[in-house]
C-alpha cells in the first residue's frame, strides 16, 4: 500500500498505512528529521509543519488526510529563510529541539501578517512550548524578520568594546571585570 | 546538581569504600591498584591529540574544540571554544566545537572526578584547563615558526590564526601543522593577561550551533537512523517500585512491523522497524504487574507525612540532621507573642519536562558497546552499560549528541533510560543498533521528579525587627541517598541555600535541621536543585518578616547584609545593580518583588513586576542582576538568566506532578502545563563587573523568580504564599 504525499514541492511516494501520522512518516521513512517529536498530542508544536500554507501539527495528522495538499517542513526554508537569519543573528536557540516548529509557526504567521503585533505574536506561537525559554529572543526575531523594532540585538557594554586596548588600571581583577562588561541585555527584547 | 557533590566525588576525597562501589559497578571486574579514573577509563582506546585532548587543528588551520561537557541548551559550547580561541589567538570565524568522547581520565569535570556536565560548572571548570590548553598550542606554533625562520621565538606574533614576524614572514596555523605537532608543549605556558583579551567578554562570543538549530540540521538522538536499526519503546509499571508478573506479547508481535518482544528488568520491550509500529505494538501488550514492593501513596498522603514529621510527629526512628546551628537551639524555640513569626511551606513533584524526550541508541556485539546519545553523564552510562555486558567501563564507547534539554534529567547513578536501551540492544545482539524511544507519557511518568518538600519556619524578631532567633526544618527525600557516592553529613542537595544563608548568618540564634523520610518515588535533582525550594523561603519569608517589621524588603535586606558581614557583600551589590536599573517604579498595573540567591558560586538579584490577570500572576518586566565572576560570553549569560527564569517561572506558576494511589497523575503538557509565549516575561540582565573566576550561570537564573513573584503578590494582596505552585487545578 503506497500514498503520494507532495512534500516541499516533491511528490514522494511512501509506504506506511494511512493512519500514520505525518511526523512518523517524515521522520522514520522519508529522514526529514528536521521536525521534531515533543509530545504526540498537539500540545507543544515542535512538529509544526505547512499544510497548504497553514501551521499544522503533525504529530497528529495521519497521511490519509493529506492527498493532494502542500506540506512544507523546515527543510523547505533553504536555511536562510529571513526568520532563520534573525534566529542567528538574535541567537534565539538554546537546546534548539523545539526551534524548528516554533521557525514553521512564525513563517506561516508572517506569510499572513506582515507586521505582526505583540499580540499576533501571542496568538501564534502560544502554541509552541520552548523548555529552555527562549521565547522573548522568539519575539525580538520574529520582529527582526518582520522589519519591526530595531531593537538593538545586544546592548554591547561599554567596557567591552574598549577590550584589546590597554587599561589605566593596575589591578588585573578591575581589568577581567573590565574585559567581563557590565551593562545591560535584553531590554529591547 | 549541588557544589557539595562535586566535592564528594573530588579523587581525592574517594574512600576505599567508594572504589570498591565503583569496581563493583564495572560488573566484578575488581582491579586493585588503580586510581578511580584509571578504573572508569580501563579499556578505553581514546587518546589525545598532538594538541592535546581539547584541541585538533586541520591541515587548513580550521581549529575544532572538543569538548567535555555536553551541548544541550547551556551554550557552554561557545564559552569553551572561546576560552581556547582567546588564549590560542585562533580566528573565531574558524572554531568549532564537537562533543569529546568518553573516557573519564582525559575528560573527567575537575571537581567531580568522573566526565559529567552539571552543578553549573562547565565554564568554571574548564576556564584554567582551557586557557592552558589553549596557550600551549599557541606556544607549540610559535616554536615551530622561530625554528623554520630562524627567529627568536619572543619576536613572533600570533593573530586570528596566521602566526607572523616582524620580517614580514607569516604562515597560517595549517602551513604549520606539521612542526608544531612536534613541538613539545611547555609544561606551564604563559597565559594572556586578561587585559588584552579581544574575545572573552565581547559580544564576538556568538552561539556556534544558532545556524544547525534554525536550519533543522543538529542532529538529537531522536534523529539517529541507522542502517538495519530497530525502534524501540518499553511498557513500564503503573507504580514506582512494581515488576512484571507475567506478559503475553502475542498480539503485540501481529502490528505490521513489530519485530519482536522482550522482557527487561523495567518492563516489557516492543521492538520493530519504525516508531509508529513500535508503539501500536506496545498498545496490544497484556502485562499483569507485581505491585508487592510498589509505591501506593498518594502525594497528598506523602506530604501530609512530610508535615507530621515536621511537626513532630514523625517516625520515632527517623533522624533529624542539624546542618545550622548557633547559639541556644532552646532559644530558637522558645519566645512568643507579637515578635514570633512562624510559617509552612510546601513543594511538589517536578518533572524536568524537557522538550526531547529521554532516548538513547545503543549498539552491542558481545562485550563491544557503543552508545550514542544525549550523554550528560559518560562515566556513569559507561559503568552502568558495562555492568550489563559484563565489560569494562572504558571499553564502552559514547558517541555525545546534543540534548534537546536536560535541566538534570540525563546525569543519573541509574543512567535509566540508557541501561534500559543497552539491555534491549544486548538482547537483539548481533551489533544491530536499537533506538530507545520514551513517549512524552512514558517520560512524565517515569519519576525522578524535583523531591516534593516541606520546610516549617520559626522567628522570632528583635527590639529593632531583625531576626534574634531562627528555627528552620525542612523535611524531603534524599536525592544522594543510595547512590554510589552516599553524603557524609547531611544531604547537601536538601539544605543548600538555607544552609549558607545570608540571613542565617544575621541571626545571632539559629536552630536548623534537615529529615530525610524514606520514598517509593525516585528523585533527582532539577535545574538549581535545593534551590528550587530554599531560594523560595528564604526570600518570602524574609519579605513576610519585613512586613512584619513595618520596613521596606530591600532596606531589610540591605541591614541584613551588613549584619552578615563581607561574605554579603556580592549580595548587597546585586541588589543595588538590580534595583538601580529597575528605576523608580514599576509599569503601570504591576507591583514588584524582590529576591536574592546564591547558588553554583553566583549570586542573582531580580526585581519583577507583576499583575493578576483572571486571577493569576502574570510577569512582565524582570531586571536581573548577576554576578558570576568573569563573564566569558556575556550575552550567553544574558541567553541563561532568560531561560532559566522562565523554567523557574513555568514552575512556580503551573509546576506539579501529583500521585493519586502510587500512579502519576499528569501525563502531557496538557496536564502539566508550562510557561507560554503569552506568559512569559521580557529579562533584562545586568553583569556585575567582577574579577573572580568564572562561577556558575546555568542554573542561578532559575531559583529567584518565583519569591520574587510571591513578594510581590505579598506587596499587591498582604497574602503569603505558602505552597507552589501559584496556580492550581483545583485551586
Amino acid at each position: 500500500m503506497t500514498s503520494t504525499l507532495d512534500i516541499n514541492g516533491r511528490s514522494v511516494a511512501v509506504k506506511a498505512a494511512p493512519e500514520t501520522p505525518l511526523l512518523w512518516v517524515l521522520r522514520d521513512e522519508l529522514g526529514l528529521t528536521g521536525t521534531k517529536f515533543g509530545c504526540g498530542v498537539a500540545q507543544c508544536g515542535a512538529c509544526t509543519v505547512h499544510v497548504n500554507g497553514d501551521p499544522v501539527r503533525s504529530c497528529v495528522t495521519p497521511i490519509a488526510a493529506l492527498e493532494g495538499a502542500k506540506i512544507a517542513t523546515i527543510e523547505s526554508l533553504g536555511g536562510q529563510h529571513p526568520l532563520q537569519q534573525a534566529w542567528v543573528r538574535h541567537d534565539v536557540p538554546q537546546c534548539g529541539y523545539c526551534q524548528s516548529g516554533q521557525i514553521m509557526s512564525a513563517a506561516a504567521l508572517l506569510a499572513q501578517t506582515k507586521s505582526p503585533s505583540d499580540e499576533d505574536i501571542d496568538n501564534a506561537m502560544s502554541g509552541n512550548i520552548c523548555r529552555c525559554g527562549t521565547y522573548q529572543r522568539i519575539r525580538a526575531a520574529i520582529k527582526d524578520a518582520a522589519g519591526l523594532a530595531a531593537a538593538p540585538v545586544v546592548a554591547a557594554p561599554a567596557a567591552a568594546q574598549g577590550n584589546g586596548k590597554p587599561m589605566a588600571s593596575k589591578d588585573i581583577d578591575d581589568d577581567i571585570a573590565a574585559a567581563s562588561g557590565s551593562t545591560g541585555r535584553g531590554a529591547g527584547r | 546538581m549541588s557544589a557539595r557533590f562535586q566535592k564528594l566525588l573530588r579523587p581525592r576525597d574517594v574512600s576505599r569504600r567508594d572504589v570498591v562501589v565503583g569496581a563493583a559497578l564495572v560488573g566484578g571486574a575488581l582491579v586493585v591498584g588503580c586510581s578511580p579514573a584509571d578504573l572508569m577509563s580501563a579499556g578505553s582506546k581514546v587518546e589525545p591529540g598532538a594538541f592535546g585532548p581539547f584541541i585538533q587543528i586541520d591541515p587548513d588551520g580550521a581549529v575544532t574544540v572538543l569538548s567535555k561537557h555536553i551541548e544541550f541548551g547551556q551554550g557552554n559550547h561557545t564559552g569553551l571554544a572561546a576560552i581556547v580561541a582567546e588564549e590560542l589567538d585562533a580566528d573565531w570565524s574558524r572554531v568549532k566545537v564537537v562533543h569529546a568522547p568518553a573516557n573519564a581520565k582525559l575528560y573527567a569535570n575537575g571537581g567531580m572526578g568522573i566526565q559529567l556536565t552539571g552543578g553549573s560548572s562547565a565554564i568554571a571548570n574548564s576556564w584554567e584547563q582551557l586557557r592552558k590548553a589553549g596557550a600551549g598550542a599557541r606556544a607549540m606554533f610559535v616554536q615551530a615558526a622561530a625554528t623554520r625562520w630562524n627567529v627568536p621565538a619572543g619576536q613572533i606574533t600570533v593573530k586570528d590564526g596566521v602566526v607572523g614576524h616582524a620580517s614580514g614572514k607569516s604562515a597560517g596555523f595549517g602551513e604549520l601543522i606539521a612542526e608544531a605537532a612536534k613541538v613539545t608543549p611547555p609544561e606551564t605556558p604563559t597565559l594572556k593577561d586578561p587585559k588584552t583579551f579581544t574575545l572573552i567578554g565581547t559580544d564576538r562570543v556568538r552561539r556556534k550551533d544558532s545556524q544547525s538549530k534554525s536550519d533543522g540540521t543538529a542532529v538529537y538522538t531522536q534523529d539517529v537512523r541507522l542502517p538495519d536499526m530497530l525502534v524501540a519503546v518499553v511498557a513500564h509499571a503503573p507504580r514506582f517500585g512494581a515488576t512484571v508478573k507475567s506478559f503475553n506479547g502475542d498480539d503485540a508481535k501481529k502490528v505490521a512491523g513489530v519485530v519482536e518482544v522482550y522482557e527487561i528488568p523495567t518492563g516489557i520491550a516492543v521492538v520493530a522497524d519504525t516508531t509508529h509500529a513500535a508503539r501500536m505494538g506496545r498498545e496490544a501488550l497484556k502485562i499483569e504487574w507485581d505491585e508487592g514492593k510498589a509505591e501506593t501513596r498518594g502525594s497528598t498522603a506523602i506530604a501530609q507525612h512530610w508535615r507530621d514529621i515536621a511537626a513532630g510527629k514523625g517516625p520515632a526512628d527517623l533522624k533529624w540532621e542539624a546542618f545550622e546551628s548557633k547559639g541556644d537551639a532552646a532559644a530558637a524555640s522558645a519566645g512568643k507573642g507579637a515578635q514570633v513569626f512562624e510559617t509552612t511551606y510546601d513543594f511538589p513533584y517536578l518533572a524536568h519536562a524537557t522538550m526531547e524526550p529521554m532516548n538513547c541508541v545503543a549498539i552491542v556485539d558481545g562485550m563491544k558497546v557503543k552508545l550514542i546519545h544525549g550523554s550528560q553523564a559518560q562515566t556513569l552510562d559507561q559503568m552502568n552499560a558495562a555492568k550489563i555486558v559484563k565489560t569494562l567501563p572504558g571499553s564502552v564507547e559514547i558517541e555525545t549528541l546534543f540534548a534537546g534539554g536536560s535541566f538534570g534529567r540525563r546525569a543519573l547513578f541509574q543512567s535509566d533510560y540508557v541501561a534500559e536501551c543497552v539491555h534491549i540492544a544486548q538482547k537483539v545482539g548481533g551489533g544491530r543498533p536499537v533506538k530507545l524511544v520514551w513517549t512524552r507519557e512514558d517520560d512524565m511518568r517515569a519519576g525522578f521528579f524535583r523531591p516534593l518538600v516541606h520546610h516549617a519556619v520559626r522567628v522570632t524578631l528583635d527590639k529593632d525587627g531583625y531576626p534574634a532567633t531562627w528555627r528552620h526544618r525542612i523535611v524531603t527525600q534524599s536525592i544522594m541517598k543510595g547512590s554510589p557516592m552516599p553524603s557524609k553529613g547531611p544531604d547537601q542537595t536538601a539544605i543548600e541555600g538555607t544552609a549558607g544563608s545570608p540571613y542565617l548568618k544575621a541571626t545571632p540564634i539559629v536552630d536548623a535541621q534537615l529529615a530525610l523520610p524514606e520514598g517509593g518515588v525516585p528523585v533527582l535533582w532539577w535545574r538549581s536543585v535545593g534551590a528550587t525550594h530554599t531560594a523560595f523561603v528564604m526570600e518570602h519569608t524574609i519579605d513576610q518578616l519585613a512586613l512584619k517589621a513595618g520596613k521596606d524588603p530591600i532596606a531589610y535586606r540591605r541591614a541584613l547584609y551588613a549584619k552578615a558581614g563581607p561574605e554579603a557583600a556580592r549580595h548587597l551589590a546585586a541588589l543595588n545593580l538590580a534595583v538601580e536599573k529597575a528605576g523608580p517604579a514599576p509599569a503601570e498595573g504591576f507591583t514588584r518583588g524582590v529576591a536574592v540567591h546564591e547558588s553554583f558560586g553566583s549570586v542573582v538579584a531580580q526585581v519583577a513586576e507583576v499583575r493578576l490577570v483572571d486571577g493569576e500572576p502574570r510577569v512582565g518586566r524582570v531586571v536581573t542582576a548577576i554576578d558570576c565572576g568573569v563573564a566569558v560570553a556575556p550575552d550567553q549569560v544574558a541567553a541563561q538568566v532568560e531561560g532559566g527564569t522562565c523554567y523557574g517561572l513555568s514552575a512556580a506558576l503551573y509546576g506539579e506532578i501529583t500521585l493519586t494511589d502510587g500512579r502519576v497523575d499528569q501525563s502531557n503538557f496538557d496536564t502539566y502545563r508550562v510557561l507560554r509565549m503569552n506568559e512569559a516575561p521580557t529579562v533584562e540582565t545586568h553583569i556585575v563587573p567582577s574579577g573572580n573566576p568564572p562561577s556558575g550561570v546555568g542554573e542561578p537564573g532559575t531559583p529567584v523568580i518565583a519569591p520574587a513573584v510571591a513578594n510581590a503578590l505579598l506587596a499587591l494582596s498582604k497574602t503569603a504564599t505558602s505552597r507552589l505552585p501559584f496556580v492550581r487545578a483545583e485551586a
